[in-house]
């Protein structure tokens, strides 16, 4: 019996995908798949570290494509929710997955495959929120500057929407909480990194960084925000529920209530 | 820009348009040509939400709220003492772009109160979306409201540059409309309908021969109705959508209960509540009707004029016609599997992909999200125990009403208290 191995890959999707082509290529028993940064040794089993090729991610990723179109976004998606032991639930599908013949129906009575159904949920929905939530402030040197926390990793996600959306103007997301973010310069859009020594989510005080126009538009989105309610259908929990409290902070209309 | 006569304007303004209750900013795929501003999502975003639980998607606002029509449902009538302000269409176009260009916005929501005619009013709004897609280069979402009694002339342009239109028949009933807005016709409201339906299907049929046809306002035509200003029944309102969705291929029809302003002898008093049960009710029925497909007479019909409060509209059917059930989950096709209360339309395609695998048992069912407090009296599965008692309608509806909460109860339960 061949034993069982704990593959280390450097947490990027192609590392991921590179794990799991040498995994099947080499008919590994995977105990489990663990991001570098994670160091926990397992009982019982050796490690072996990954490195990323992009042309085996990129065989894998085909792989699974012609199998079924709609379970490489799947997995994609579900990879970006970070959550621990994602990898190894998403080997598992794989397996599954190619086990399976073509084109064949999802089996919702499966629990691994409902598992990875809900999780590209949760990533699908955070992407289409943040698309809503982003609001942008005008900085001097004309530049639409947003910050965001979203719960999962979802700026590669939502980047293409903006980039077709804005594409006459300077714009940069950054995710404040995982400390990278994207920025648009009317050619193409890149993954920053910035040292910001204040991070400008809503407060009273007016920042110098943002031109004298952004707090009159401000001021006036959040009057308008007020005069869209209507008093005698007040629901709050339902207001709290569709923009749950941990995005208020970088909401402008929520000024007053953080 | 005045910045302070700005935002006077728009709390007039914007308050007044908030009636409206339409904000879907989907179903319109425009894409950004050039590197312009903007493009249209399909799926529609919303950007916020009101604090009585509506989306905000749209920059939403009247033209003007002088109007010279006294339609006693509205708070722009001409009778009512409010504060009256009018935008400059320059005005309306910076706002849009810069509210946009900071993405609190999908687009624009304009709809107007009526000065001189409707036509004159009806070009003012057209110039708005013009100067937008013409001079700003806005591929955004735009929604206009058309006037009734516009001309044909003025509702083809508008669609050439909107993309929905929606005028709103507002009462449901003939008998209403004569009632509530003696100056209007029903002809001012279908008129432009029609020719918008038309416009439609022409510039479809078009494109199937020459690709690159212009786009004429590809995310359809919606209307709205106020619900219980008029005391008509369900069957009422639901037999005219159902008229209207057909007839002239609506995309939605929008309920909106009636919020009190004013006291009328013609309206509800002032201290009535809205409606919103009955609101919640005829959605329900709305998307049975679209989704699941029902017949509007199956639900409502001269036995049933009225939805039932306490239960959904799905559930009080299967409760009237029991002899359908119960189905077998493994074996029922999809219309059938439709029909069950509990089921959504997500669940069962999902079902049936999960069948194809195995038989589906009640564990498997309860994972894929199936409401069983409701299901389980109506259906059979890969299991030993279903429900094999012969239940009378009235207790199965008991069980159910036991075993769930609802925060609407208090408005119609029988109960009675104990402390009062």
């Amino acid at each position: 019996m061949n034993l069982s191995k704990t593959l280390i890959y450097d947490g990027s999707f192609n590392g991921f995908l590179t794990a799991v082509f040498i995994a099947f290529d080499e008919k590994i028993n995977v105990a489990d798949i663990q991001k570098n940064d994670k160091g926990q040794n397992v009982l019982f089993s050796e490690t072996e570290t990954i490195f990323t090729n992009v042309e085996k991610a990129k065989r894998v990723w085909n792989g699974i494509r012609n199998k079924n179109y709609n379970a490489i976004t799947n997995i994609y998606f579900a990879f970006l929710s970070e959550e621990d032991g994602v990898e190894l639930l998403l080997y598992t599908y794989i397996q599954k997955l190619m086990a399976a013949n073509r084109g064949q129906s999802v089996d919702y009575s499966d629990g691994v495959t409902l598992r990875i159904g809900q999780l590209s949920r949760s990533v699908g929905r955070e992407k289409h929120r943040m698309e809503g939530f982003v609001r942008f402030q005008l900085t001097k040197d004309n530049i639409y500057f947003a910050n965001i926390e979203p719960d999962f990793d979802v700026l590669p996600l939502i980047s293409r929407h903006f980039r077709n959306r804005y594409a006459d103007q300077q714009w940069l997301i950054y995710d404040a909480k995982r400390g990278y973010g994207i920025y648009y310069d009317l050619q193409g859009v890149e993954i920053i990194s910035l040292d910001l020594n204040e991070i400008h989510f809503n407060r009273t005080r007016k920042s110098k960084v943002f031109t004298e126009g952004e707090y009159d538009y401000q001021e006036l989105w959040n009057n308008y925000f007020k005069s869209t309610h209507i008093k005698s259908r007040i629901n709050r929990k339902l207001h709290r529920q569709h923009v749950p409290k941990r995005y208020w902070r970088y909401l402008s209309e929520k000024k007053e209530a953080v | 820009m005045n910045y302070e006569r700005i935002k006077e304007k728009l709390n007039i303004l914007a308050d007044a348009a908030k009636y409206d209750v339409s904000c879907a900013s989907s179903g319109s795929d425009r894409a950004n040509k050039n590197n312009g501003l903007g493009n249209a999502a399909r799926m529609g975003i919303c950007h916020s939400f009101t604090e009585d639980g509506r989306c905000i998607s749209l920059l939403k606002i009247l033209l003007t709220n002088h109007c010279i029509y006294d339609c006693a449902y509205c708070v722009a009538r001409c009778s009512n003492d409010v504060k009256r302000a009018a935008f400059k269409i320059q005005e309306v176009v910076e706002l849009t772009i810069n509210f946009y260009r900071r993405n609190y916005i999908e687009g624009l929501f304009l709809s107007s109160g009526i000065f001189k005619s409707p036509d004159h009013t009806m070009e003012r709004l057209v110039t708005v979306a013009k100067k937008l897609r013409e001079e700003e280069h806005f591929n955004g979402y735009i929604h206009l409201k058309p006037i009734p009694g516009a001309s044909d002339e003025l509702m083809y342009v508008a669609g050439r540059y909107a993309d929905r239109l929606s005028v709103n028949i507002e009462v449901p009933t003939i008998s209403g409309l004569k009632l509530l807005a003696p100056d209007k016709k029903q002809e001012d409201f279908t008129k432009p309908m029609l020719k918008v339906k038309n416009e439609i299907v022409r510039y479809r049929n078009e494109r199937k021969i020459i690709k690159s046809t212009p786009k004429y306002a590809p995310a359809g035509q919606s209307t709205q109705m106020i619900i219980g200003a008029t005391g008509e029944t369900d069957k009422d309102i639901m037999y005219s959508a159902t008229y209207y969705y057909k007839v002239y291929n609506m995309r939605r029809v929008y309920y909106s209960g009636y919020v009190p302003m004013i006291e009328d002898s013609r309206l509800p008093s002032i201290r009535s509540q809205v409606p919103m049960l009955r609101e919640n009710r005829l959605y329900q029925t709305d998307w049975l009707l679209r989704f699941y497909g029902f017949a509007v007479n199956e639900l409502l019909n001269d036995a049933h004029p009225n939805l039932a409060v306490d239960v959904d509209p799905k559930l009080s059917w299967a409760l009237r016609n029991l002899y359908h059930f119960p189905i077998d989950v493994n074996k029922a096709d999809k219309r059938m599997l439709a029909r069950v209360p509990g089921f959504g339309m997500q669940s069962v395609d999902k079902i049936i992909q999960a069948r194809k695998f195995r038989k589906l048992n009640w564990h498997h069912l309860k994972k894929i999200g199936v409401a069983l407090n409701r299901a389980k009296y109506f259906i059979v599965c890969n299991s030993r125990n279903w429900e094999r008692r012969d239940l009378e309608a009235e207790k199965i509806k008991k069980l159910i009403l036991q075993h769930s909460t609802s925060k609407f109860r208090g408005q119609y339960s029988n109960q009675l208290s104990l402390f009062n």
